[in-house]
């Protein structure tokens, strides 16, 4: 069942194209991840979805609900987390939580207590004197306190120790587990490819690759280490091979997935002594994506 | 489809009046004690009709009428003519200011703070926040309005009559509730909360200026003007409701626009285009003391033309001095007469005093600018590079000082070439500067004072501006409440010659410089010892 959609969604800010033609689905029990670097456009369309933002063409849709027109009630059910958030200076971290829940109109204060002390926060501080860190953790206390059917997250680990990013992932999981969805937009793409099921890569205002990791994957290479009997002095001469680089009697390089069964059989002819293969982590893919596009980042900005 | 767009406006009313539970109160009492206060002051001074109307005299020229309006009823001055001519303007003027503060501290400020972002992300319509602070200020005003009005109506005075009063609370209200509406319109125009706040205190100094110089030279101006269709109500005199309705009338087609630019727009973004800065930092710019030049240039470029503006207002009146307080008994006791020396001179002295005491804010601002930064956490940006916690203190010390000697000289110009004009001679263009100027020294103690404290004790920092209140409340009114001399020594500005009352002694203006140079150098040592914040 899809849970959040979005099509050719468009958005234009003058003279400058933010977004061009987005398409995004997440189904139910499903967190996509959303990555891409900054000024891509993540921001932008998390915001077309929580109408704050216009669309200036497309279409995007939550719950079956249109994001701008239906934005009350979508909000009953969605939770939503900033990469930086700014609180009221005089206001404690407690009673920020609570004016959270109460807009969302939640009975009783569900996980409130659980969750604070999972996440160690001192509710009794005035937010001025939170550190940023602290900040978003009463962000996503509240999110998490609240029985949302969709998380939008917005970089919400930026500020986090390693011990409280791990808490956020249980919490992730435990949604997930109870058939909720997730937008998980992220620069730590460790986590991305930890916990999502399916991850979209923006640039420049377009999707160019969406897919379960294994799909993604599979469009792209593989990391091999091999030592042989023989030295392999022809290697760079056969297809599919990248980035070779030699250390002592290793040879480490890359091979596209499609020419892998070729290269084995290439190599297999020198002997091997040891071969070590490696799955491209999600940084490799998104390396690739990137790597000699040779443009600086021209976004409207506004990431943490 | 109004639950998408105001649903809990209810909710976010209830926390506006939470998040400002002392906020408010403080600006309501004050502004409703104030007029209170200075009414039953004002029937002290001048308890009969006879001290009333020879005051409505000395009122009928064009610097008082371009400073507080024009007068109505001045042939029969009661209390009431009389209150509504000398408070009613200066009031709404401040009403003006409260409601800016108020409107943009709750739109455009949460909004750039990335705050409003969290609420429209819950359960809340796209109009929420605008409408709940749009109620939440017209109802203060409302509030206002009542209690001034039936607070005036209570003292009893014959001729504070219910009618009267009301309408004196209701123009207050309307001109609140004209900025509220300006305010809220320029927090959907530009981008920012220094933009709308920017934009929003230009409509009030024009609207200011309107009204005095349509007042003296050319009504139909004044027309133009909320203040003037305030002061056009002719409180207590001819009581005219109307210029209200059109006050009120004209604030709700600008909430109307309001409203719809804000539903029609995206989440921080504005209609005004904003400028895009310079991509390289000007020679200026890139010394410590360039920054913090820069950072606060238009704060001191603003008081610089303020003092300006306030010397010229004082001077206008010099003209007037000898008329003026022949006859009122509290300002004997203020200026008591000295023979060989014009009352018009007495004044000046005093008149000095004020405005050397008030040059003392902003250099003391700028130097409080540091704590600012400081617990904001952004010094440290410049004591990890290579610049010491003496050169970074050596800045702003350096600016305050030249602040407090550029307010001086722009406070001294305006009175001077002002005065000048109307007095038609005798007192030179040099006196007036003299004047002014010997007061530095009393500024430097106060700016020494300040570094001793922001060097050594910065959590009781702000000490330094209750010494400057003590200084004020001593110097300005020591006189009239009879108060002991010793406790005017106890200030810097009480050593100062009274020039040209006066001969200038240099031996208490080295004393000063003297204490002055040794607290800045304890302070200064104080800085490169303690913790910084943050």
């Amino acid at each position: 069942m899809t849970i959040l959609q979005t099509g050719n969604l468009t958005k234009k800010f003058g003279k400058f194209t933010a977004l061009d033609g987005v398409d995004i689905e997440v189904n139910k029990g499903e967190v996509y991840g959303f990555i891409g670097p900054n000024g891509a456009g993540k921001s932008t369309t998390i915001r077309i979805l929580l109408g704050m933002l216009k669309a200036t063409a497309g279409n995007a849709t939550i719950f079956g609900l249109d994001a701008w027109k239906d934005a009350v009630d979508i909000h009953k059910r969605v939770a939503y987390v900033p990469g930086d958030v700014n609180l009221w200076p005089n206001l404690t971290g407690g009673e920020v939580i609570d004016l959270f829940l109460k807009f969302r109109g939640a009975k009783g204060k569900g996980r409130r207590e659980e969750l604070i002390s999972r996440f160690a926060l001192d509710p009794s501080k005035k937010c001025g004197t939170y550190s940023k860190g602290n900040r978003q953790k009463i962000a996503l206390i509240a999110a998490f306190s609240s029985e949302a059917d969709l998380y939008i997250l917005d970089e919400p680990t930026s500020g986090l120790d390693p011990l409280m990013e791990r808490v956020f992932q249980e919490c992730v999981m435990e949604a997930k587990n109870q058939g909720k969805s997730v937008l998980l937009s992220s620069h730590i793409l460790s986590e991305v490819e930890r916990l999502c099921d399916r991850v979209g890569i923006i640039r420049e205002g377009k999707m160019i690759e969406t897919g379960t990791l294994s799909e993604l994957r599979h469009l792209t290479r593989t990391n091999l280490q091999v030592e042989t009997k023989e030295a392999m002095t022809d290697l760079s001469g056969v297809k599919g091979v990248h980035a070779i680089k030699q250390k002592g009697q290793t040879l480490s390089f890359q091979v596209d997935t499609e020419e892998m069964d070729a290269v084995m059989k290439h190599i297999s002819r020198y002997g091997i002594v040891r071969l070590e293969s490696a799955p491209p982590t999600l940084e490799d893919l998104f390396m690739r994506h990137y790597e000699g596009t040779g443009k600086p980042n021209r976004g409207a900005g506004g990431e943490a | 489809m109004s639950k998408q767009l105001y649903h809990q406006t209810g909710n976010f009313i209830r926390f506006l009046l939470r998040r400002d539970k002392i906020r408010l109160p403080i600006w309501l009492f004050s502004l409703i004690g104030f007029t209170i206060l200075l009414t039953l002051a004002m029937d002290n001074l001048y308890p009969t009709q006879a001290d009333r109307n020879q005051l409505a005299e000395t009122m009928i020229n064009p610097a008082v009428t371009a400073m507080i309006g024009p007068g109505y009823g001045l042939d029969s001055y009661t209390l009431g003519a009389m209150i509504a001519h000398q408070m009613l303007g200066i009031t709404a003027l401040v009403v003006g200011i409260m409601s800016i503060l108020l409107v943009v501290r709750h739109t455009r400020a949460d909004e750039e703070e990335g705050r409003l972002e969290l609420f429209r992300s819950l359960p809340s319509g796209r109009l929420t926040s605008l409408a709940a602070v749009l109620i939440v200020m017209v109802s203060i005003q409302l509030l206002l309005a009542l209690t001034t009005g039936f607070g005036l109506y209570a003292l009893g005075f014959d001729s504070l009559n219910l009618e009267g009063s009301l309408l004196y609370g209701a123009a207050l209200g309307a001109v609140g509730i004209f900025f509220t509406a300006i305010t809220a319109l320029f927090a959907q125009l530009s981008e920012t909360s220094r933009g709308s706040i920017g934009l929003s205190f230009t409509v009030l100094g024009l609207a200011y200026l309107f009204r005095a110089i349509g007042d003296v030279s050319n009504e139909t101006l004044s027309w133009f003007s909320p203040f003037g269709w305030a002061l056009g109500t002719e409180v207590y005199v001819n009581n005219y409701w109307w210029p209200l309705l059109l006050t009120v009338g004209v604030s709700l087609v600008l909430i109307i626009l309001t409203l719809y630019l804000n539903a029609i727009r995206d989440m921080e973004s504005g209609f005004l285009p904003s400028r895009p800065g310079r991509k390289h930092a000007a020679a200026l710019l890139q010394s410590p003391t360039g920054l913090v030049l820069r950072l606060q240039r238009t704060s001191l470029v603003a008081w610089s033309i303020a003092m300006l503006i306030f010397g010229a207002t004082y001077g206008s009146v010099l003209g007037d001095t000898e008329a003026f307080f022949e006859d009122i008994e509290m300002m004997e006791q203020m200026l008591p007469p000295i023979e060989g020396v014009s009352l018009t001179e007495q004044f000046l002295t005093m008149l000095m005093t004020i405005m050397a005491l008030i040059s003392t804010v902003p250099a003391l601002m700028v130097l409080f600018k540091l704590k600012s930064e400081e617990n904001a956490g952004r010094i440290g940006h410049l004591l990890s590079r290579t610049i010491s916690r003496k050169q970074l203190l050596a800045s702003y010390f350096l600016v305050s000082v030249l602040g407090g000697f550029v307010m001086l000289s722009c406070s001294a110009l305006g009175i001077g070439l002002v005065g000048i004009s109307v007095l038609d001679g005798g007192i030179s263009l040099g006196t007036f500067y003299q004047a002014a100027i010997v007061y530095l020294p009393a500024i430097w103690l106060m700016i020494g004072f300040a570094v001793l404290l922001l060097g050594v004790i910065p959590k009781i920092a702000g000490l330094a501006w209750l010494y400057l209140g003590y200084s004020f409340v001593v110097v300005y009114m020591g006189g009239m409440l009879q108060l002991p001399n010793w406790l005017e020594k106890l200030t810097p500005f009480g050593y100062i010659p009274q020039f040209p009352v006066e001969e200038i002694g240099f031996a208490n203006l080295s004393l000063l410089s003297l204490t002055a140079a040794i607290l800045m150098a304890a302070g200064f040592a104080g800085f490169s010892k303690r913790d910084i914040q943050g």
